[in-house]
């Protein structure tokens, strides 16, 4: 089986993350990138896959040259090969021509699944894999806390607030996952080496067949009008419990008319 | 006016309170025509859409649509900006709401902002990122505006629309039925509001201690008729389930208020719960960042503060 999973780098939240003031875009340089967390939890679940049916994984990533450290993690936890999607046409890119220029990209490789995080930690707006689902015309296994595969059959537990739903398609599929699906191996020192040697491809946007007008800043079908740095709350005030701190949180909520 | 479509949000044929909030929101940009896409719709939602100022409702009630994943809300809502060049289209910023909002972008050329938390005149969309650090305004540029909007983003109000109904018929393609929902299965649903949706949310954290302690953190979240939430250690732990996780690999709540109960405060908790109005916090250690947010804040052991606290709550109320 062939397994695309798709990777994203994204500054790492526990750094200041900023939007440039030069264009309103992500400032990239600002913070230190690393592997979307639930991207972990993606290329876990290929290899699982991979682990049971055979087949290959290839990594995808959409991002600018520094990413290819976000592609060697995955490829550490035992990903076969990469394509990094680089350009300096894709900066900039919205949601829609993100998902053109993966979609592309995922035509001209090939695939049987392509598995993504239900959500970016930058972004968050948890769409991708329904926009891909759309645009390859395969059908949208998405929000998955648990996929099982057999034959050209997939089947999946897809997380609703009410439960779950039991959602049942054939193969080729786009999944996205939850992180409740698995727990992502930690790259073994063997695996970081082997990681070194593995083929990572490098696109630009017209190896992916993608078209330059359609992406990127200047084509986004939405912009980011003006931003600022939100004010930080006012301080609060503190008690230190001396036997009615319950009793004078009440107090509050009542003074807040919550009571 | 300009109409806007507002698609609604609908568990066992009632109508959520989002979908309120979004009818609330498109009247102070047009005319609200609500759609209502899958079974379940009776006199009762049409009455309930009505006092909330839809003045036209689509109704798509063919059990299909809601057989399959997203793609044939997606397809009901591109037939409708076709034929009714709507100025915009509202869905909640539900994670099937973003879905259906990136699936319609595609399919009708459009532009897609999620997580608003305000829409202005010309749709100019407010969305707070990174964790509530950074305040920005957006607008979709090409197309018809698509904006799926945060619950508690508007406090929904009343005001009377016609509701005139208008049967919707929708054209399936072979993709949209492509995944089949074949199941649903229904876990420990109770009383309580849904996490994202609620005024209130109390959330326990590592110092509850226990999944026996979140007891506690439940009897004040029933006296407050509040949601409850978690930190992550707490569900790692096993100790509350993982769908009320909030942050930034869990839920965003944005509530009127939101109670934080031994839950440190970490930069990844915070984001998804630092852009409610108001925060209470009990926490032992008086150096806990999440003290940096609170309006209100208790030094001290929750599991005497807590009890205490509903205690005072159940005999004011
Ligand atoms: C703060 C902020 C707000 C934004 N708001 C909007 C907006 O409202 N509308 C809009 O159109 N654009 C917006 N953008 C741009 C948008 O983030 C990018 O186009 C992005 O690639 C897609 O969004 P996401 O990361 O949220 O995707 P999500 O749907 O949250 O990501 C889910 C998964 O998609 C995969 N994936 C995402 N990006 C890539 C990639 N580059 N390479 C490989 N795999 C990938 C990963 O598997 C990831 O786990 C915003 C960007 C930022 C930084
Ligand atoms: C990529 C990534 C994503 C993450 N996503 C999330 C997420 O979505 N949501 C999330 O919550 N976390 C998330 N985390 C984890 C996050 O970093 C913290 O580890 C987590 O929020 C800690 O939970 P906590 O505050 O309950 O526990 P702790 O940090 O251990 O804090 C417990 C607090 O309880 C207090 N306490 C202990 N006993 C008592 C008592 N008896 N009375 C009063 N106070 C007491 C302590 O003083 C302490 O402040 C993520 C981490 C990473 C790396």
């Amino acid at each position: 089986m062939n397994i695309v999973v798709c990777v994203k780098q994204v500054p790492d939240t526990a750094t200041e993350r900023k939007l440039s003031s030069k264009d309103n875009t992500l400032d990239r340089d600002a913070a230190d990138g690393v592997i979307n967390e639930l991207c972990e939890y993606a290329v876990e679940e290929a290899l699982k896959i991979k682990e049971a049916h055979g087949g290959e994984v290839t990594v995808l990533t959409m991002g600018p040259a520094k990413a290819t450290d976000t592609i060697r993690k995955a490829l550490a936890m035992g990903a076969d090969k990469a394509v990094h999607l680089v350009d300096d046409a894709l900066h900039g890119s919205d949601a829609l021509s993100t998902s053109y220029a993966l979609a592309q990209t995922l035509k001209k490789i090939g695939f049987d699944l392509v598995i993504l995080g239900s959500e970016s930690t930058d972004a968050r707006m948890g769409v991708l894999a329904a926009m891909l689902a759309e645009r390859l015309g395969t059908p949208q296994l998405t929000f998955a806390r648990k996929v099982d595969v057999d034959g050209s059959a997939i089947t999946i537990e897809r997380v609703t607030d009410y439960g779950y739903d039991k959602v049942q398609a054939s193969l080729p599929a786009v999944v996205s996952v939850v992180e409740k699906i698995n727990e992502p191996r930690y790259p073994s020192f063997k695996g970081i080496m082997a990681a070194k040697k593995k083929p990572v491809q490098t696109f630009g946007v017209a190896d992916a067949e993608v078209d330059a007008a359609q992406v990127g800043l200047p084509a986004a079908w939405s912009e980011v009008a003006e931003f600022a740095v939100a004010p930080p709350r006012a301080a609060g005030t503190i008690v230190k419990d001396e036997g009615d701190g319950g009793s004078k949180a009440a107090d509050f909520l009542a003074s807040k008319k919550f009571i | 006016m300009a109409e806007i479509l507002v698609l609604v949000e609908h568990v066992e044929g009632e109508v959520k309170k989002v979908t309120l909030e979004l009818l609330t929101l498109a009247r102070t940009l047009g005319s609200p025509s609500a759609v209502w896409a899958g079974p379940g719709y009776s006199a009762e939602a049409k009455a309930r859409l009505a006092e909330y100022g839809a003045e036209k409702v689509y109704l798509a009630d063919a059990a299909e649509i809601a057989d399959h994943v997203v793609a044939p809300k997606a397809q009901l809502l591109a037939q409708l900006v076709s034929s009714a060049a709507p100025a915009g289209v509202l869905v909640a910023a539900t994670a099937e709401g973003k879905e259906v909002a990136g699936r319609l972008a595609i399919k009708t050329d459009s532009g897609v902002i999620t997580d608003a938390v305000g829409l202005a005149e010309g749709f100019v969309a407010e969305q707070s990122i990174f964790g509530g650090g950074v305040n920005v305004h957006s607008r979709v540029t090409k197309g018809t505006p698509i904006i799926a909007v945060r619950p508690n983003a508007t406090a929904p109000e009343p005001s009377a629309g016609a509701a005139a109904e208008e049967q919707v018929t929708v054209t399936l393609s072979d993709a949209d039925k492509a995944a089949k929902v074949v199941d649903r299965v229904k876990q420990e649903k109770g009383a309580r509001p849904e996490l994202t949706e609620a005024a209130i949310v109390v959330s326990g954290g590592r110092g509850v201690g226990s999944a026996e302690n979140f007891a506690i953190i439940e009897k004040l979240a029933d006296v407050l008729g509040a949601a409850v939430g978690a930190s992550r250690a707490a569900t790692d732990a096993g100790w509350y389930p993982h769908q009320f996780q909030v942050g930034q690999t869990g839920k965003t709540v944005a509530p009127q208020l939101y109670i934080a109960a031994g839950i440190s405060g970490a930069i990844q908790h915070r984001a998804g719960m630092q852009t409610a109005k108001t925060i209470i916090a009990i926490n032992k250690d008086p150096e806990a960042p999440i003290f940096e947010l609170a309006d209100f804040g208790v030094v001290g052991d929750l599991h005497q503060i807590v009890p205490q606290l509903t205690e005072e709550v159940d005999k004011r109320k």
